[in-house]
């Protein structure tokens, strides 16, 4: 995949998205499929809002305690005979991985599906060192294969359709027999299953990301369905996990409060098929396992998230929920946010990671529903910090002029009440005559950015402030 | 200075503390010492005799499948039956575990026993679970040569022999039994929790049984009738 930045684009990459049939047919299944299963899963758990709570609890435990858990880790690793390195940004953290790879003169490296590894832009850098990586997510090895970026967190292919998936397979895997029936999923998965075979078992270092990591024990923690992660760190000389320093949890206790929400929250699952628990190397009896662990923690901008509003971002726990319940993502796709996170967590992120200047639109790519803080399931209140970042926005001036005059005048008019209740009041009656008919608005005047994608409601009643005068009065309206 | 004394001095810049304070230090040893549980679910709060139903249910809901016999000697005759059910090679792989190697085997002379890891050319796979937790029908298996981790995800069916004893309600029962085990503060390389064979939806959504790992996985949960 490629890093490049296309987030400035937005409004652009939004544009096309919406004009892309294909990608529209999928996206219409993404909410139906991950809303139901997710609420189903939370109607089987009683305590499931209470684990949410617990959760955020133990993650503001961890961040507010981060430097003595990150050196409690560090020294459990140790111990186990495994290695930690620190990589103050992504340049660095490339640098240690593929300086690991060439001394052990890897050629090819498995995969696990890793975020981390998408933000700094791992696979282009071992291509151009020569090293081979190979995606073993099916997902990943799709749009490894294709070229693209993931668009979805825990689903990175949801935006093709299984005939592309075909057309993709018979472009690569030229040497398997060219009529072979591929109409069939499983017959595209079992192709699959083949080919990574192979791959697994011959590849020299694998590496990983890691859902968590525990300070009690020194231990690296990767969720799969697939059991490709599980594969990866398991069959391969030496095994690399690639973390951000977030990913830190006191003990396996606490790890097992936020494994009950995170499953249900991603997938609707009760638990994923494989919670694999690494620590350290192989030991000297083992028959099996990497002879070598090392661990890059990665920090990218994220210790200067701690000191502000921005720390309860850092309790994500990559679960996909808020996406899979965002009207923005719902019609766009993960690829318009352009770069690797989207959806409601890419908003307020992205900016965080590689600045307001390209990531500021983003916080606008929202409706302020709410629906995406209602869902997560460490209370991250994503609405909250969208807002944030929209003034710091403003603040730098970086909002096109016309909005910034627009408010000017708005805030000029509404903070004179004598001028602010006529002016809206007679708007209000104007646009209430005018959307009658239908009740909204499919076109605006002034308002053409907004009713092009999606109408505009009507009004329905009085200005707020006329409501407010009469609810205080006693007559309920 | 190093990368690591960067990172460390940054994330202590912007929380505002130096790393020496003495209460902090104390919190968090005191949080590692005593691992609170927080929230435990209470569907598994019930008898033994219910876990082992639970935990049977749960299984089931995962898409394994599972046979509960009452005595050790039967898991022969049943890994046998298992394979010839599916038409399958009478060949199966364990690893050295003695809990499976005084398995009366030779009551299934037609059935071939290997020992040892996996090189991904076998077709079915047994190993003996560490544990089963009833709250979600998962399989704890611990690394080692007793039970090698390649066991549990390059052959196509998986057998799990658990213990209806190894059967606790949740996973806090579990780390408890392996603190006991291995020792507080230390893990076996590579512990693996399993619930249901592996699987995959990044094809339009459409949920796949078998992707990388077991395309079946089938439990043997052994007495406690
Ligand atoms: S912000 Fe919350 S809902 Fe979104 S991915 Fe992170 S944890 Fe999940």
């Amino acid at each position: 995949m490629s890093v490049q930045i296309t987030s400035p684009r937005f409004k652009d990459n939004a544009r096309h998205a919406l004009d892309d049939a294909p990608l529209q047919a999928a996206l219409s299944k993404v909410g139906p499929g991950f809303i139901g299963r997710r609420t189903a899963a939370r109607d089987l758990l009683p305590e499931f809002d209470a684990l949410r709570d617990s959760a955020r609890d133990i993650k503001n435990h961890t961040l507010a305690h981060l430097d003595l858990y990150l050196e409690r880790f560090e020294a459990k690793v140790k111990e186990a005979g495994g290695h930690v390195h620190f990589a103050v940004d992504a340049a660095e953290a490339r640098e240690i991985v593929t300086r690991i790879c060439r001394d052990r003169g890897a050629k090819t490296v498995t995969k696990g599906k890793s975020m981390v590894s998408e933000e700094i832009g791992l696979n282009d850098h071992l291509v151009a060192c020569g090293i081979e990586p190979v995606e073993t997510d099916l997902g990943e090895y799709l749009i490894q294969i294709r070229g693209e970026a993931p668009s979805h967190i825990i689903a990175p292919a949801i935006h093709l359709n299984k005939d592309q998936v075909e057309a993709d397979f018979r472009r690569v895997h030229t040497h398997l027999p060219p009529e072979r029936n591929l109409t069939e999923p499983t017959a595209l998965l079992a192709e699959a299953r083949g080919e990574l075979r192979a791959k697994f078992l011959a590849a020299d270092v694998g590496i990983t990301g890691a859902n968590f990591l525990v300070a009690e024990t020194g231990t690296s923690i990767i969720v799969t369905n697939e059991g490709n992660g599980d594969l990866t760190q398991t069959l391969p000389g030496t095994h690399i996990v690639l973390a951000s320093l977030e990913k830190l949890v006191p003990t396996l206790e606490d790890v097992s409060q936020l494994l009950r929400v995170l499953a249900r929250s991603a997938t609707g699952q009760e638990m994923s098929v494989y919670t694999t628990f690494s620590t350290g190397p192989r030991r000297p009896q083992d028959l099996d396992g990497p002879g070598e662990y090392h661990v890059v923690i990665l920090d990218n901008g994220r210790s200067a998230m701690l000191a502000g509003q921005l720390r309860e971002m850092l309790r994500c726990i990559r679960c996909g929920a808020c996406m899979n319940h965002c009207p923005v993502y719902h019609a766009v796709g993960g690829h318009a946010y352009g770069w690797v996170y989207p959806g409601p967590m890419g908003a307020v992120l992205t900016p965080s990671l590689i600045g307001i200047e390209k990531g500021a639109n983003l916080p606008n790519a929202s409706t302020f529903c709410g629906r995406c803080e209602e869902v997560c399931p460490v209370r991250i209140p994503l609405p909250k910090l969208m807002r944030h970042w929209r003034e710091k926005e403003f603040e730098r001036h970086l909002t096109p002029a016309p909005v910034r005059y627009g408010l000017g005048i708005w805030s000029f008019v509404a903070r004179r009440g004598w001028l602010y209740r006529p002016a809206t009041d007679l708007a209000m009656r104007l646009l209430a005559m005018a959307g009658r008919a239908k009740g909204r608005f499919a076109s605006l005047p002034l308002a053409g950015g907004w009713t092009k994608v999606r109408d505009f409601p009507a009004p329905q009643g009085g200005t707020f402030q006329a409501q407010w005068k009469a609810r205080k009065s006693g007559r309920a309206s | 200075m190093s990368s690591r004394d960067t990172v460390l001095a940054s994330v202590r810049r912007a929380l505002g503390v130096s790393g020496q304070e003495a209460p902090r230090r104390q919190e968090v040893a005191d949080r590692i010492a005593g691992h609170p549980r927080g929230i435990i679910p209470a569907r598994a709060d019930l008898p033994h005799a219910e876990q082992i139903e639970l935990f049977k249910r749960m299984v089931v809901g995962a898409a394994g499948s599972i046979d509960h016999l009452a005595d050790p000697s039967e898991v022969p005759g049943a890994v046998a039956a298992y394979l010839r059910a599916r038409n399958l090679p009478l060949s199966v792989l364990r690893g050295q575990d003695a809990r499976l190697a005084d398995l009366p085997w030779s009551s299934e002379p037609t059935l071939d026993v290997w020992i040892g890891p996996s090189d991904g050319k076998q077709l079915a796979g047994l190993s003996h679970a560490f544990a089963g937790v009833a709250e979600s029908g998962t399989a704890i298996m611990v690394s080692g040569p007793d039970n090698p981790s390649t066991l549990n995800l390059l052959p196509d069916h998986h057998l799990i022999l658990v213990r209806a004893r190894d059967v606790v309600g949740t996973y806090e029962e579990a780390w408890d039994r392996l603190r006991a085990a291995y020792g507080p503060g230390t893990m076996p390389r590579t512990v693996n929790w399993i619930t249901g064979p592996s699987r995959s939806a990044d094809i339009e959504q459409t949920l796949l049984l078998g992707a990388h790992g077991p395309r079946s996985l089938h439990i043997l949960l052994v007495g406690g009738v």
